[in-house]
């Protein structure tokens, strides 16, 4: 377990030297995160103009809901998408048996392969609308209600890396998918809107398929503190069973795993 | 220039070998155009209480499939492709070749048409079904409809060569696209109906590409533009597509010079 983190810290630490020499770019990036966060707002702001509130959301309701898309996309994009594409990277050239051969657990190497550090400014925008949303409400959260969205932060982190993992198995099965991780931000892209706006055959892709809403609607309601506990609960269930599906499916693909040379 | 003419052929040959030797990667690509309908889904509940502007539940099952179906026509990737053969090198490949390589990547990205056009047909089918009323029935309109159509794939594709080609020049041309799809969500109308907007938003989508790409067909076929508007805007794309070629054009001569400089 130490041993884990130890090495943890050196691919972090690893990665930081990385983005480090390119200082402009750390910057520039940091700052189009920032943008982004901002334009993702666009079309909430366009739906509020014509409704005072949507589904039971209210405009700064449904802004805390966009500071956890704005917070997760920072995590998806700065933790998970970089190691993960060069898992693809790996696969498609073959050299997937270096890191194989390493005394380490695969997925974890492969998972924790490379940051792109820069994406903490995202944390800031996040905080940003978070601020205004509840600026908005007149009241601020209470610490529990902080302590629980966090734990749901934690969950939704855990779950997203899940989804990862599993469409980086398909990688084995088909080879070229370079643009698995484009698929993947598309549907991600949905988890900006409150779970409960979407009705029928989507509501439920959205919290079974793509748990989409445990991602981002969960943590906005604990933050808002109108999540029923057993609602928490059950993501913290959903969250766990989404994590061993993925690892199963992850060692059974690492075991059809034949190298591009042999 | 005729033998570009005489290549054609083998070239969406080739084209529409890969399509379908590709077939995952293709659905992979035709999956991620789900906008649409989460944008469908949102709006449709919004509208369900009581309409938004002139929109109500049945105008917005008609925009976001038709918006769906001009989106699968027109969408093209060669700002990926280009990227990596720069980087990579394996441009010069292409640059060997008697036929300009815009050329070739536009016969790559024609000949997958008939693949796009079998996976759109359901999406037709359903928008006919659900929202035919809400259709223009002008012959006129419908007839101005696919060549709407080609002029927004014209615009996509070339502007991706154009951003593309700064890779000779810059490391970021992905990013700097980024921020061009960013403005496209909202300025195209792919997010949400133009009208929708302020006013000046509308107003500056006009005079902007990104409307021309996508929006513009779309209100054509759900009859938001009467004929004379429709007239007029179609001159102002055509008027893109020729500009955006005219640059398309420059930074390739410019870039391709420069890309043997430092290929050696």
């Amino acid at each position: 377990m130490l041993r884990y983190l130890r090495l943890l810290g050196v691919q972090f630490r690893a990665s930081l030297a990385v983005a480090m020499q390119y200082r402009v770019e750390f910057v520039v990036e940091g700052l189009l995160g920032l943008f982004w966060a901002f334009w993702s707002l666009v079309p909430l702001l366009v739906l509020f103009q014509h409704r005072p509130s949507v589904a039971g959301w209210s405009f700064p309701e449904a802004l805390v809901v966009i500071g956890w898309f704005a917070l997760m996309k920072g995590v998806l994009e700065g933790a998970v998408n970089p190691s993960l594409q060069s898992v693809v990277e790996h696969i498609r050239k073959g050299t997937l048996d270096f890191v194989l051969l390493k005394p380490a657990d695969a997925q974890f190497l492969v998972s924790t392969a490379k940051f792109e550090p820069w994406r903490v400014i995202d944390l800031a925008g996040a905080l940003a609308i978070f601020g205004w949303a509840f600026h908005l409400l007149g009241r601020w959260p209470t610490p529990g209600h902080v302590a629980a969205s966090l734990l749901l932060l934690a969950c939704a982190a855990w779950i997203l890396y899940s989804l990862w993992i599993l469409v980086v198995s398909a990688a084995f099965f088909v080879v070229k998918v370079d643009n698995l991780s484009f698929l993947f931000s598309s549907i991600f892209d949905a988890a900006r809107w409150p779970a409960s706006v979407f009705r029928g055959a989507w509501r439920l892709v959205f919290t079974f398929v793509v748990p989409l809403a445990l991602m981002t609607t969960y943590p906005a309601e604990a933050l808002l503190g109108r999540l029923a506990p057993g609602r928490g609960l059950s993501a913290l269930a959903g969250a766990a069973a989404f994590g061993w599906f993925a690892r199963v499916v992850w060692t059974r693909s690492i075991r059809r795993y034949t190298s591009a040379s042999s | 220039m005729l033998r570009s003419l005489r290549a054609l052929p083998t070239l969406l040959r080739v084209g529409l070998a890969e399509a379908v030797a590709y077939r995952a990667e293709f659905l992979v690509w035709l999956l991620s155009t789900n906008m649409p309908l989460v944008m469908l889904a949102l709006w449709t509940a919004v509208a369900r209480e009581a309409p938004v502007g002139r929109f109500g539940q049945r105008d917005f099952v008609a925009y976001y499939l038709a918006t769906l179906f001009v989106r699968l026509m027109t969408g093209a990737w060669v700002i990926w492709e280009l990227n990596m053969e720069i980087r990579q090198g394996t441009l010069a490949f292409r640059l060997l070749r008697p036929v300009h390589p815009l050329l070739a990547y536009a016969c790559e990205n024609v000949a997958a048409m008939p693949l796009r056009l079998a996976i759109s047909t359901p999406v037709v089918a359903l928008l006919v079904v659900t929202a035919g009323s809400h259709l223009t029935r002008d012959p006129l309109l419908l007839a101005l409809f696919p060549l709407t159509v080609i002029g927004g794939w014209l615009i996509t594709f070339l502007a991706m060569a154009v951003i593309g080609a700064l890779a000779f020049w810059v490391e970021s041309a992905t990013s700097l696209f980024d921020l061009w799809l960013g403005l496209f969500g909202v300025f195209s109308g792919y997010l949400v109906p133009l009208e929708l907007f302020p006013r000046w938003v509308g107003a500056t989508a006009r005079i902007l590409p990104f409307r021309y790409m996508l929006g513009f067909p779309v209100e054509l076929l759900v009859g938001l533009v009467d004929r004379r508007r429709a007239l007029l805007e179609l001159a102002v794309q055509w008027t893109w597509v020729a500009a955006l070629l005219f640059l398309a054009l420059g930074a390739w001569r410019a870039g391709a010079r420069r890309f043997a400089a430092y290929g050696g």
